[in-house]
């Protein structure tokens, strides 16, 4: 709190991104962990909650007649444009907001105070919802090939990696110690998948400290004993997957990739994902095209293309696509690795997975590929995200690009996947919000010294307890197509790339299809559900009834049903014809008219255990018809944005008048 | 709302008495009302020069002129055939996709279609003023505002039996030139001066309202695509010749069979039939952000990648609707 300046500001006003002639009027406080913005008057009294942690950017604007602008530009992608009345408090706030957004310590993140009031037991339970062991089980090792080793127990062999890692039978400690020596931070080859239908494996690493002549015979060992755990294939892929001359450069430092002549039975690939800087800057180049006011669709896909973000996805997927051929129609094992082996490593070895397992398109499966590939093999969540103040070169988008390619293949498989689009939105706002403590750090080493288990809450078990929000209607397990692997079109399908506007204009209600088709088609499965567990219980106690009529307790019988259920008559005819009853009533559900609109986005981005939802509540914006925003009150948008070649200039404030 | 071609004021800006009453006549007391004019305020100008004009606003003094000028006539085939090349085209990587789909300037088409349409029925709606609407010859980028405008209007325009009388009643009927506009599609290497897909842009935007109001309309996109087919090449007489006069002396009328009779069996009906439908009374106000405008694979790319997945996922929600 010693940070706050001033905990409260009257009289901002909450500009509409679109629109700059609507705003809502209201109260700014800020608090330890949030900023908020209440909506002065009557019913409607919007809030908008944002966590410190979501902040990335905020940005003081010069000062106008009507006030001191403020704009907060959010890691979840939302933006927020204030205006301070008084230079001063704006001043004020923007100091605050500087240093509560940017925090020193751990603790003094959300999730160390955060208490959904549940007992210590419900807490352990939490955190024990992913099990990384069960799952390697469920793979099916330890067994002739793999087996767990303890080499790491201490993080004495490597501090960003797990204790528990799973190695080649034929690996023995000596040959891991020596491979990680040879290895960039000591992250030597280890498993990530294992196919047990042909013994092909996914393993990854980091780039080795071959410069241009050094060997290891440890890590040419390593390589071998992957090789040799898959008896099917006589050479293993070995993957990198940065530009070859990224790669070339890196051997001037001593660091490199492996040589095909020193290296028995592999076969070298490039694959040529950018880094993290550039992968940063095209995020940003993205979000400024999302941030033009109207713009033309030339101006939209021109800025698009320049950013180059769909590029990257492309071939992000591209790389998990040759991952998961190798593994599935060739049968040869893949080692893959970039420079340090902990971001587009685990991109494209999380891509390769998803593709390659039904398994992980369940809801439980993609919390468990996270907690493997991301969690557990020590990707720098507190660099790349910022929990605490850090370097800015260190920020990327890295996880972000991963939760879109899984975006992209679900609007290409829509029925593969368990969970939907809000599931992927939340999980990727967690990420940022510190609200809970999957995410802190930068290894399994730094949170166990941090006692995060102890000391905060598991997202998974939260997203757990709300999965019927997360669920895909369309998803069938016992559908053809979410069993084995997935083959997504590789060439030609640039035009199955699409922008996504659920995550990077979410919180811009105006743009997306105004009625949840998802959400629809769930509710219309729950009835249905209902109904026909309805239907089966009436069905038991129309069979009980017909055998009690048999018998001399036909009386008693009637009694006991009326007494259950008042409206239903006991006689055979209306239950006989109820069946038909309900069929029509499917057809006039839902009872929720389409016109209303998106509900609230969520109101499971908990702040505190009730509704207050960090996303704008657009509804007392819209229009009451067909709950859609007025469109004379975008008036860029329509009429005013095409170029209008009046001498006159008469036309366009006649019609959008405010 | 009212359409027409353009006033022929010519290089003498002549008058027409009966043609300012008609307008005034239109006008309630004290009413205004808007004429939009589907070409830039340059072209109207220049149109005088060939006999054609705008309404000047002497004497039409309660009419407020709006330009929005939409493609049509070569361009506007140019930017198609553009966009089918580019659809096709499997050397592209994707750092060049999106400048060539930019570069086909069919998405931009779509925008404006939309916002056009949006303003007429703003106008109407919000405003409840009268509304004129002409391009040049009152047959091309006239219809596709006037039909457009409707669908988002008018619920009864979004059942399968009202799209299809808006589809007679302002495209067939109002004198579109089918023959002439649809004559060879994309593929064809004669470059005919008269072909223009406004039908096909026509689609494109009420496929868009479809997929942002994916319960409002009655009818799915296969409609759509049949109705594509059918423009071009159709076992029916419904889409022939230019115009009603056309198809009196053609006699099709007892020479064809009508492509409604057919679309409106029971069996074939229900084909075409959207199952997230649901009334919706309301008017429907598109967003005409371009985030918000996507290019209709269906269409575009229906013969050139597998719509497996996609199909499953239309039956599966037909079967969790249906039960």
């Amino acid at each position: 709190m010693e940070h706050i300046r001033m905990p409260k500001v009257e009289n901002v006003r909450l500009l509409d991104r679109l629109s700059s002639r609507k705003a809502a009027l209201g109260t700014l406080y800020l608090t330890a962990t949030h900023v908020i913005f209440v909506e002065n008057g009557s019913e409607t009294r919007k809030e908008i909650w944002v966590l410190h942690s979501q902040i990335s950017s905020i940005e003081k604007q010069a000062t106008t007649a009507t006030g001191c602008p403020l704009l907060i530009r959010c890691k979840n992608f939302q933006v927020i444009q204030l205006v301070i009345p008084q230079e001063r408090d704006c001043h004020d706030v923007y100091i605050s907001l500087i240093r509560l957004a940017r925090p020193v310590r751990y603790e003094e993140l959300y999730c160390f105070s955060f208490n959904p009031k549940l007992d210590k037991e419900e807490r352990e339970q939490g955190w024990r919802l992913v099990d990384l062991n069960e799952e390697y089980n469920r793979m099916g090792i330890p067994n002739s090939y793999w087996q767990i080793s303890d080499v790491n127990r201490d993080y004495g062999v490597c501090d960003s990696y797990p204790t528990e890692v799973y190695v080649p039978k034929s690996a023995t400690a000596h040959i891991i110690v020596g491979s990680s020596k040879f290895r960039s931070r000591r992250r030597f080859p280890a498993l990530s998948y294992y196919c047990k239908d042909n013994n092909a494996s996914i393993c990854r690493s980091s780039q080795p400290l071959s410069g241009f002549s050094a060997r290891c015979l440890e890590d040419e060992q390593m390589l071998q004993a992957i090789r040799k755990a898959n008896p099917g294939s006589d050479f293993i892929y070995v993957v990198d997957t940065r530009p070859k001359l990224n790669a070339m450069a890196n051997r001037a430092a001593g660091k490199g990739y492996e040589n095909e002549d020193n290296y028995s039975n592999i076969k070298f690939q490039f694959i040529g994902i950018e880094n993290i800087h550039v992968m940063r800057n095209s995020l940003q180049k993205m979000l400024e095209v999302c941030e033009l006011k109207s713009p033309s669709m030339s101006d939209f896909l021109w800025g698009l293309e320049n950013s180059g973000w769909l590029k990257h996805i492309k071939a992000i997927m591209d790389a998990g696509v040759f991952i998961a051929k190798a593994v599935a129609e060739e049968g040869v094992s893949v080692l893959v690795h970039c420079s340090d082996g902990w971001d587009r490593t685990a991109q494209v070895c999380s891509v390769a997975s998803l593709l390659l397992d039904s398994y992980y398109r369940t809801m439980k499966g993609f919390m468990v590929l996270i907690e493997k590939d991301w969690v557990s093999f020590g990707h720098k969540f507190n660099h790349r995200y910022g929990n605490l103040d850090g370097d800015p070169k260190e920020i990327s988008p890295v996880i972000d690009q991963f939760i879109e390619c899984v975006w992209q293949l679900m609007e290409q498989f829509p029925c593969a996947f368990e969970f939907n689009e809000r599931f992927l939105i939340h999980v990727q706002h967690h990420i940022y919000s510190c609200q809970f403590g999957n995410f802190l750090c930068n290894s399994q080493k730094e949170r166990r010294e941090l006692k995060v288990q102890e000391r905060t809450y598991s997202l998974w078990a939260h997203l757990w307890k709300h999965r019927a929000d997360y669920l895909n209607p369309l998803y069938r397990s016992d559908h053809s197509r979410t069993q084995g692997t997935l083959h997504p079109r590789v060439a030609p399908c640039n035009f199955l790339y699409k922008f996504w506007s659920g995550m990077y204009n979410r919180f811009e209600k105006g743009l997306h299809p105004r009625q949840s088709v998802t959400d629809y088609l769930m509710a219309v499965k729950e009835e249905t559900q209902q109904l026909e567990e309805e239907l089966e219980i009436l069905g038991e106690r129309l069979a009980n009834l017909q055998k009690s009529q048999l018998s001399d307790t036909k009386i008693e019988g009637k009694q006991q049903d009326r007494s259950k259920q008042p409206g239903l008559s006991a006689s055979n005819n209306s239950l006989a014809n109820t069946p038909q009853e309900y069929s029509s009533d499917l057809k006039s559900f839902p009872s929720r008219s389409p016109s209303q609109g998106d509900e609230e986005d969520s109101a499971l981005i908990l702040t505190q255990d009730n509704l207050k939802s960090s996303d704008p509540d657009l509804s007392a914006n819209s229009d009451q018809e067909s709950g859609v925003e007025d469109l004379s009150c975008r008036s860029p948008s329509v009429g005013g944005c095409l170029p209008s070649e009046d001498s006159g200039k008469d036309s366009d404030e006649a019609v959008f008048l405010a | 709302m009212l359409r027409s071609s353009q006033p022929l004021t010519g290089p003498n800006r002549r008058r027409c008495r009966e043609d300012e009453v008609l307008l005034a006549t239109v006008l309630d007391e004290g009413e205004r009302g808007f004429v939009i004019d589907t070409r830039s305020a340059q072209a109207a100008k220049q149109a005088r020069m060939s006999g054609g004009g705008t309404e000047p606003k002497a004497s039409y003094p309660h009419w407020r002129r709006l330009h929005r000028p939409l493609e049509r006539g070569r361009p506007l085939q140019e930017s198609f055939i553009k966009l089918v090349e580019a659809c096709n085209d499997t050397s592209i990587t994707m750092d060049r996709w999106l400048s060539r789909l930019e570069s086909c300037r069919w998405l931009s088409h779509v925008k404006a279609a939309l916002s056009t349409a949006c303003l007429a029925a703003q106008c109407l709606d919000r405003e409840e003023a009268n509304v004129l609407v002409h391009g040049p010859e009152g047959t091309d980028t006239t219809l596709l505002v006037t039909a457009l405008a409707q669908v988002i209007l008018e619920p009864s325009c979004r059942t399968l039996t009202g799209f299809q009388g808006l589809l007679e009643r302002e495209w067939i009927q109002a004198g579109h030139p089918f023959h002439l506009r649809c004559a060879r599609s994309a593929y064809s290497h004669a470059r005919l001066k008269q072909e223009a897909p406004l039908f096909a842009l026509f689609l494109d935007c009420v496929w868009q309202l479809g997929r942002q109001f994916p319960f409002s309309l009655e009818f799915s996109e296969r409609l759509l695509l049949a109705l594509f087919d059918n423009a071009y090449a159709s076992a029916y007489g419904t889409f022939l010749c230019n115009n009603e006069r056309e198809r009196c002396l053609c006699k099709v009328k007892e020479n064809t069979h009508s492509l409604w009779a057919w679309l409106n069996q029971p069996a074939e009906r229900k084909k075409y039939l959207n199952p997230l439908y649901s009334p919706n009374a309301l008017v429907i106000w598109p967003s005409v952000e371009p985030q918000s405008i996507q290019l209709w694979q269906g269409l575009f790319l229906r013969w050139v990648r597998s719509s497996q997945y996609l199909d499953e996922a239309w039956a599966e929600t037909q079967r969790l609707v249906e039960g």
